[in-house]
């Protein structure tokens, strides 16, 4: 293994790693993971943002820990040992946002607690980091996580502009004067099962473009 | 994989928590004057609102000292306990020590229309985590002029509705008193008939927290009952 041959950097198969999860593998759209939270933060386009770089960064820092001492890492402990990395990240994350963005993390509240049972993350470090060196599963976790981070901000946007008629908490739809001509914010955006529609429509337009995701029956 | 022994596991795992635990408890120590000073900040964004004025973490501070004029704690009895600062009293460890003991704080503010109000700090338990807030009321002592309530983890979207404007609203002019009668505010499943001086509408889907919330209201206000009897005018 110590004699094989180094790759560069950033070898084809390594890129891969990096987009394939934001296209093709998307943990969202494709594998169907992370749900549950995409659903809940996505009302607005700021906590949605904050959630994603939170998610980047626990998932790719964990990815960097558990590959770095996959050697080490006892089997029979090691989902103990994940969780312990997972949480800890987490509990850190939920730190610094109480110190530097309170608001946001008031928002977020329960669900920056519950980026720890994201099962994207057990699933990348399990299926993964476990098996890899270091530097791949940094980009595979950064892929991951900004796969799931890209769904967030795109249905985040539609339903921040469309029930709310702001982004990022400017007021676009008055702006534009969109509620003079008789423009009305739809309330039905805000609630969760919008959400679960505007993911199925991005499965739905994701597929119709790439045919090789859909199942042959 | 290779098989590793017991005797491995377990220091493993003991070096594992002696490592996370340093770490964690290093970042909690930093951070944490600033994240005490926020707590301060939104607390008194949260008495802001009660008394009807928007203020955000920026101007937090001024808005304070322009609009709360003073306070003061109180004990069971409602006689002013002197040399307490009311703004340090955390209520929920008053609340846990015997009636006779605990320290009641008191502030009152002069909103931009004039009328003097006193805010009362309110605190107890919802469904998942502590539910608290801030009730003002007019300078009858009974009529609500605002309130503002907040959540650590109740259900998004049916609990947590709590601390929205459309919730909060309700308690505008209700009052707390019928005549020299303690009765609080009803939080009603099912609506409340608009002429009820007494009550608001329920949270359809969040009836523990809105009981938890009714609970909390005369549990706390009836703590003031002499204090706001002697003072109504």
């Amino acid at each position: 293994m110590s004699k094989r041959e180094r790759e560069p950097l950033f070898s084809t198969k390594n890129v891969k790693l990096l987009t394939e999860p934001l296209g093709r593998n998307n943990p969202i759209t494709v594998q169907v993971l992370g749900i549950c939270s995409a659903l809940a933060i996505t009302v607005k386009l700021k906590p949605a943002l904050v959630m994603a770089v939170s998610v980047v960064f626990v998932i790719a820092i964990s990815s960097v820990v558990i590959a770095a001492l996959r050697k080490q890492i006892p089997e029979r402990i090691r989902i103990i040992v994940q969780l312990v990395v997972i949480a800890s990240l987490v509990i850190l994350v939920d730190q610094v946002l109480k110190a530097y963005a309170f608001d946001v993390s008031k928002q977020l509240s329960v669900f920056v607690g519950l980026i720890i049972t994201n099962c994207i993350i057990m699933g990348r470090l399990e299926g993964f980091a476990m098996a890899n060196r270091p530097w791949k599963a940094f980009l595979d976790g950064l892929g991951n996580g900004a796969g799931y981070g890209l769904i967030l901000v795109i249905v985040a946007f539609f339903r921040e502009l469309l029930g709310s008629g702001t982004l990022m908490d400017y007021p676009v739809m008055e702006k534009l004067g969109a509620y003079s001509i008789g423009y009305e914010d739809n309330g039905m955006m805000i609630l969760p099962p919008m959400a679960l529609i505007v993911v199925g429509l991005i499965i739905w337009v994701h597929r119709s473009r790439d045919k090789s995701l859909v199942e042959k029956h | 994989m290779k098989q590793f022994s017991n005797t491995y596991i377990f220091i493993f795992s003991t070096v594992m928590v002696i490592i996370v635990a340093t770490l964690l408890s290093l970042a909690a120590t930093l951070l944490q004057p600033l994240q005490s000073r926020n707590l301060e900040i939104e607390k008194k964004r949260s008495m802001l609102e009660s008394i009807g004025v928007p203020a955000d973490k920026r101007d937090a501070e001024e808005l304070y000292a322009k609009y709360v004029k003073e306070s003061f704690v109180l004990d069971h009895n409602g006689e002013e306990i002197p040399g307490i600062d009311a703004f340090s009293v955390v209520v929920r460890n008053e609340q846990k020590k015997p009636l006779e003991k605990q320290y009641l704080p008191v502030f009152s503010a002069l909103p931009d229309d004039g009328e003097k109000v006193i805010i009362i700090p309110v605190e107890g338990k919802g469904l998942w985590g502590p539910i608290w807030g801030y009730v003002s009321l007019r300078s009858d002592m009974s009529t609500i002029y605002g309130v503002t309530f907040d959540h650590k983890s109740e259900t998004p979207g049916l609990g947590a509705e709590i601390n929205t404007a459309d919730f909060e609203d309700m308690f505008r002019g209700k009052r707390i008193y019928d005549g020299d009668k303690f009765i609080s505010i009803g939080v009603i499943k099912g609506g409340t008939t608009p002429d009820n001086p007494h009550g608001v509408d329920a949270i359809s889907g969040g009836t523990i927290t809105s009981k938890a919330l009714e609970e909390m209201l005369s549990d706390c206000l009836i703590r003031y009952d002499g204090f706001l009897l002697r003072n109504r005018n």
